[in-house]
């Protein structure tokens, strides 16, 4: 139950952000991450935002597995 | 990169097998990580040492038959209409009845996609009773708290949900005072900890000395979380580390915790296999009172036992695995489920049912 999926903001009107989902477009609100901006990633569950992602926090993280894993092979 | 992961596990497990006395369990404290893990097959990989434990993370397997059963009481309310995520359809209350029946026997029963569906469907329908069903954990809550202040805003008289919220921090605590509990590590939930952060899981390493990991939900993120863990079980140096750091900020979301406060308060919450336990839920606070269905409905909750024979209590306590249960598989399976670990399609019982491991 406590999915969440992570969408790009692409406009904001009147506390509602059009989120993009990887080409699915919905409208969710922002009630809960009021500082979000337009172009910010967000994490969505149930029709809300619940935390904006920090892009550069996610590169570290790709960043972090290759280098727990750069030993691999394959 | 995954079979790099695994390799570390492999060493990771052999040396702190030695620490834990030969097996290492650690459990995970939600529905979506039971899922995940189910579904990416990787259990079979895992070292032999390692045992992967489904703690009472998922929502709709830890609410209690009591509160089931004032589920379908709503729902059979002439002329109300009930407004639930899908989870909520198939669990059966006491009576042998689900909400896909009462709805085959003319019930209004609709599924939303959020709580704020359920709101907009109060003011198009203003000559009936909309009420909510609402249950979960601290990333549900906050949602619901949202969407009742906007119901307040606008001044809807015929909204009311079912406040039955239940907090991670305080089963945690119910599962490591039981002396026989053999818990090695937490996989904390990545969503919840989004919304509470870091801090609220400190007693844990501090109190009880055991490793605890938030984790994201991504194969890779899992792998990792365990291998954190393993780590900290090998250094005997407990403390509570943020592997879903990407979206798990130190502090959470305050703005999301300050309108949980203003809507809730925390209350004594009855939880599947449990009981009734102290400050460990969400009751509607007194400035939306107003909200609470079953106040509003006049229900009476019943203390009605488990169906009998299913194991669902035992395993949500990290007590017994799902082929543990004489039922799975056999009189119990997810078209015709028992109890709610097999009913639920995060449950622990549906996850292995559904992927065989």
């Amino acid at each position: 139950m406590c999915v969440a999926v992570p969408g790009k903001i692409k406009a904001i009107k009147a506390g509602n952000a059009e989120v993009d989902f990887s080409g699915v477009t919905r409208s969710v609100s922002l009630d809960l991450v009021p500082a979000a901006r337009k172009n910010d990633y967000v994490l969505v569950h149930a029709g809300f935002a619940i935390q904006v992602l920090d892009p550069a926090d996610a590169k570290e993280t790709l960043e972090l597995f290759k280098e727990i894993y750069k030993n691999e092979k394959r | 990169m995954a079979a790099s992961a695994l390799a570390e596990m492999e060493q990771l497990c052999s040396a702190a097998a030695e620490r834990t006395g030969g097996r290492i369990n650690i459990m995970e404290v939600c529905g979506t990580h039971t899922m995940a893990i189910a579904a990416s097959g990787m259990r079979r990989l895992f070292p032999k040492e390692l045992r992967m434990l489904s703690g009472p993370g998922c929502p709709v397997c830890v609410t209690s038959q009591g509160d089931i059963d004032l589920v379908l009481a709503l729902a059979a309310v002439p002329g109300i209409i009930i407004a639930t995520f899908g989870d909520m359809l198939k669990v059966k209350g006491s009576n042998g009845l689900d909400l896909n029946a009462l709805r085959a026997e003319g019930a209004d029963v609709r599924v939303v996609y959020s709580p704020l569906d359920a709101v907009e469907l109060a003011a198009s329908e203003a000559s009936r009773e909309v009420v909510f069903i609402g249950v979960g954990f601290e990333t549900t809550a906050p949602v619901v708290a949202a969407a009742l202040a906007r119901a307040k805003k606008r001044g809807l008289k015929n909204f009311s949900v079912t406040a039955f919220f239940k907090l991670v921090p305080p089963a945690l605590d119910l599962l490591l005072s039981d002396p026989t509990n053999r818990i090695s590590g937490f996989m904390l939930p990545g969503h919840v900890s989004a919304i509470i952060g870091l801090a609220p899981y400190r007693f844990v390493a501090e109190k009880y000395k055991v490793p605890c990991a938030v984790t994201g939900f991504e194969p890779l993120d899992i792998l990792t979380g365990i291998n954190m863990l393993l780590k900290q079980i090998v250094a005997g140096k407990p403390e509570v580390q943020d592997e879903y750091f990407r979206a798990v900020p130190e502090g959470g979301n305050p703005a999301a915790v300050k309108l949980m406060g203003e809507v809730f308060v925390t209350s004594d919450a009855s939880w599947r296999a449990i009981g009734t336990l102290k400050k460990s839920g969400m009751a509607l606070s007194p400035a939306y009172a107003s909200f609470d269905a079953v106040k509003r409905f006049k229900l009476k909750r019943s203390d009605a036992p488990e169906p009998r024979g299913c194991l669902c209590g035992k395993i949500l306590l990290g007590k017994a695995l799902p082929p543990d249960c004489p039922m799975f598989g056999k009189a119990c399976t997810p078209s015709s489920a028992v109890g709610p670990c097999m009913v639920s399609s995060e449950g622990a019982c549906a996850a292995w049912f559904k992927y065989g491991n």
